[in-house]
């Protein structure tokens, strides 16, 4: 379905068209959540919130502001919103979450040649915990942009922030991911 | 594609856990959940949804029944609960729905109209049909609102047993049995052989001889009249013509 046939669903039945908004998008917003947590029960505890929040919103919403919501890019600012404030409120800091596998984690194998596969998976596996252990501002970028897959445009929008500013932090969160990702098949 | 965009084109195929959408739409309040309540006059189902009641429905005639008759006048499915809110629970045992939210889902204007002015009833009190079609600004709406209360999705909360015919008689009652009707009413304290030989006489209205005010038999403010003061009318023309005005809160005639 195209996004503004979700909004116009939005606009009219807000419930009906909510539980559209959550199975059109909870598999992408898990994958945020889990790069932003590093495990898959806080990923799980973040989406949720993140789509009560966003339902609860809604049925404030003007139906102008509707026509013109950008859901994922929109979803993806609550997101990031939810897990900043649980780590202020009553998280431990993010780094100590970084070191957990990202287990019990469904990944499709969609790709021919074991190898690849196996590698894949040892890979999302780490990934979670290496993007957890990001600086803020780069985990942000890299997931809105690269998991998230919104434009720098989004991102910047989503984030608040300038544009060149977010190409900058996805550009260094690569690095910095290349870096040790490079590390870590050495060690294995 | 090197090894950290191959794994971060994974992470974006991650899948959220099996459960979660169902999960997270009873969190917004987006689907209905059901229990079994025991009262004084029997076994009922409560569907809600969020802090809404959308269903009650008589337990006697089985699980499987209420929840496909749920399934076909809502249109939605339910899931079990271990228990019903206590909110929803007290006023289910003391019939008194107008503190609660409710759902009215499919419902058309017309009927929710005829539910909500239902709710406003007091308890122990009854109103007529064609009270609720007048009250509703359609006062030629009289047999719809039979039928819109016959198939009142929430009895007991929405007090459908307190609507009675204009002639003194009880009417249908969608919650089960017309006993049921005066079982519940005599358990709101309704004194229902009082107001038959009423009806039989055909004394549609009471007044106070103090306050030259005339109100509908159960109103709270009739059964306050002490029995000297007390007169009974047939017409509005009749309480009129002896000085009489009609009751601000039971609206016994139209404006």
């Amino acid at each position: 379905m195209a996004p503004e046939e979700l909004t116009q669903w939005l606009a009219r039945d807000l419930d009906a068209g909510f539980e559209e908004v959550v199975r059109t998008h909870q598999h992408r917003l898990f994958a945020l959540a889990l790069g932003m947590c590093g495990n898959p029960h806080d990923a799980e505890e973040v989406a949720q919130d993140t789509f009560v929040r966003a339902y609860r919103a809604l049925k404030r919403f003007p139906p102008e502001r509707l026509e013109e919501l950008r859901l994922a890019a929109w979803l993806s600012r609550i997101a990031v919103n939810v897990v900043r404030n649980r780590v202020r409120s009553r998280r431990p800091a993010l780094a100590l979450l970084a070191g957990a596998e990202a287990e019990g984690v469904e990944v499709p194998e969609r790709r021919a040649g074991p190898e690849r596969t196996v590698l894949a998976r040892a890979g999302v596996r780490r990934l979670a915990g290496l993007v957890a252990a990001l600086p803020r501002a780069q985990r942000e970028a890299v997931l809105l942009h690269s998991v998230q897959q919104l434009t720098y445009a989004e991102v910047a929008g989503a984030l608040n922030l300038s544009e060149a500013t977010v190409r900058s932090n996805v550009h260094r969160g690569l690095q910095a991911l290349r870096a040790r990702a490079g590390w870590l098949s050495e060690v294995s | 594609m090197n090894m950290v965009e191959e794994a971060l084109h994974e992470l974006s195929a991650a899948r959220a856990p099996d459960g979660f959408l169902e999960r997270t739409l009873r969190a917004c309040g987006l689907r209905d959940s059901y229990a079994k309540v025991a009262t004084p006059i029997g076994d009922y189902f409560v569907a809600w949804r969020g802090n809404r009641v959308s269903a009650v429905s008589r337990a006697d005639k089985g699980l499987e029944s209420f929840l496909n008759w749920f399934a076909s006048e809502v249109g939605r499915s339910l899931e079990p609960a271990e228990g019903v809110p206590a909110l929803i629970r007290r006023a289910l045992l003391a019939t008194r729905g107008q503190g609660l939210s409710y759902d009215f889902g499919q419902l058309t204007e017309f009927e929710q109209a005829v539910l909500r002015k239902t709710l406003e009833i007091p308890r122990g009190e009854v109103r007529s049909y064609g009270w609720v079609a007048r009250e509703i600004g359609r006062p030629g709406a009289v047999r719809a609102v039979g039928t819109a209360l016959r198939h009142n999705p929430i009895p007991l909360l929405i007090p459908c047993h307190r609507v009675v015919r204009g002639d003194g008689e009880l009417g249908n009652y969608a919650g089960g049995h017309p006993e049921l009707k005066k079982d519940i009413l005599k358990l709101e304290g309704l004194d229902l052989g009082w107001l038959e030989d009423l009806a039989r006489r055909h004394k549609r209205f009471l007044g106070s001889r103090t306050t030259h005010v005339f109100c509908q038999p159960t109103c709270s403010h009739a059964r306050r009249i002490a029995l000297d003061n007390r007169v009974e009318f047939s017409a509005e023309q009749e309480a009129r013509a002896a000085g009489y005005r009609p009751c601000r809160d039971c609206r016994p005639v139209a404006a």
